[in-house]
């Protein structure tokens, strides 16, 4: 019997896809965002709100993932950006490979901001890397104060925690100072806004977080190219 | 569940890894898990198990390392577990620290029967 060691990642096949597609966005100034949360917590209705801030002509762009139908697809397309439908027939999770392949008719030349929508879980998605600039993390406030600790590794990973629904505050026992010192527990740095997209408080903090984002993606991009 | 998923991976990596010991059987893989992997060590165990029953690469059993999320103090340099943030350092006291490792999801190794390694990679 021989014991032999091993330096190898398990995923290591996805984290390789994913680094290609880091780079593409990276080369073409592309700021990718992975957003992920429990199924009903408000992904698609916050990419609604955030689409029809834009006006027409924003280089913006969004791939959404379930596990079955086109109707987030179809919600979303109404704001004139494109989008695409990634079904996943079964599986609980985006993965870099299914991101390479839906973005292979698309120019990322044309692109400054690609939102993904993961399939709502807050498990699995944390796992996969996408190639993003940055994991969001969504927490509506139907859902309860101790989110962060029971699923700690996509709070951990994730840059900014959107807390949705805080319209519904009044009518849910919901310590939302709590949620908040939940999740930087887990993640001292996390990034938090607090939004209702029914009457859309906190909106222009979200769509300001986005600007500075966007800002420091193109100012990346243009540095890299002059130093080439 | 991703966990099947997960084993999956698994089971290609060792594959792939067996090309390297064309005489023996590979009879145990071992993975480090950490708790911010996002995966639960017992249904990784049994959906791993699931996987390789009734194939070719039975007798194949999984070891699987639950590691704990660990933080190095600032102050003097210790490595130790740190369940969440602001988790004070065990030997000078420190409150200043800095994560270190407690996200790993990664094969740490193989054990291998009656095989002879063919190559140092």
């Amino acid at each position: 019997m021989e014991r032999v060691p091993l330096e190898r990642k398990v995923l290591n096949e996805n984290g390789r896809i994913a680094e290609e597609l880091r780079a593409r966005f990276a080369e073409h100034g592309v700021l990718c965002l992975n957003l992920i949360s429990s199924p009903g917590s408000g992904k698609t209705t916050l990419l609604e709100r955030t689409l029809e801030s834009f006006a027409p002509g924003e280089r913006v762009a969004v791939l959404t993932g379930d596990i079955q139908t086109d109707n987030d697809a179809q919600r979303l397309a109404r704001f004139g950006f494109p989008v695409k439908q990634i079904t996943t027939g079964g599986t609980c999770h985006l993965d870099a490979r299914m991101i390479e392949k839906a973005l292979a008719d698309w120019r990322l030349e044309d692109i400054d901001l690609l939102f993904i929508e993961n399939v709502g879980n807050l498990v699995c998605p944390s796992s996969y890397d996408l190639g993003e600039a940055a994991k969001i993390v969504v927490l509506s406030v139907t859902e309860g104060e101790e989110k962060p600790l029971k699923y700690p590794s996509i709070f951990f990973k994730s840059e900014l925690m959107i807390l949705n629904k805080i319209d519904l505050l009044p009518y849910v026992p919901f310590q939302i100072a709590l949620a908040e010192e939940n999740a930087r527990r887990i993640h001292a740095g996390i990034d938090i806004v607090r939004v209702s997209c029914l009457n859309k408080d906190g909106l222009n903090e979200w769509l300001d977080w986005l600007s500075r984002k966007r800002a420091a993606a193109r100012a990346a991009a243009t540095s890299a190219a002059i130093q080439t | 569940m991703h966990e099947m998923g997960i084993a999956n991976s698994i089971l290609e990596a060792v594959r792939t890894e067996a090309r390297r010991f064309p005489d023996g059987h590979i009879c145990k893989v071992g993975v480090r898990i950490g708790e911010l992997a996002g995966v639960d060590p017992d249904s990784m165990s049994f959906c791993f198990e699931a996987l390789v029953r009734e194939t070719d690469l039975e007798p194949l059993a999984i070891d699987i390392e639950y590691c704990s999320r660990r933080h190095q103090c600032r102050a003097c340099q210790t490595i130790f577990p740190a369940p969440m943030e602001g988790a004070q350092c065990p030997a000078c006291g420190g409150m200043d620290s800095v994560f270190v490792a407690g996200d790993e999801l990664e094969l740490s190794y193989l054990e291998v029967e009656d095989g002879t390694s063919t190559s140092g990679t």
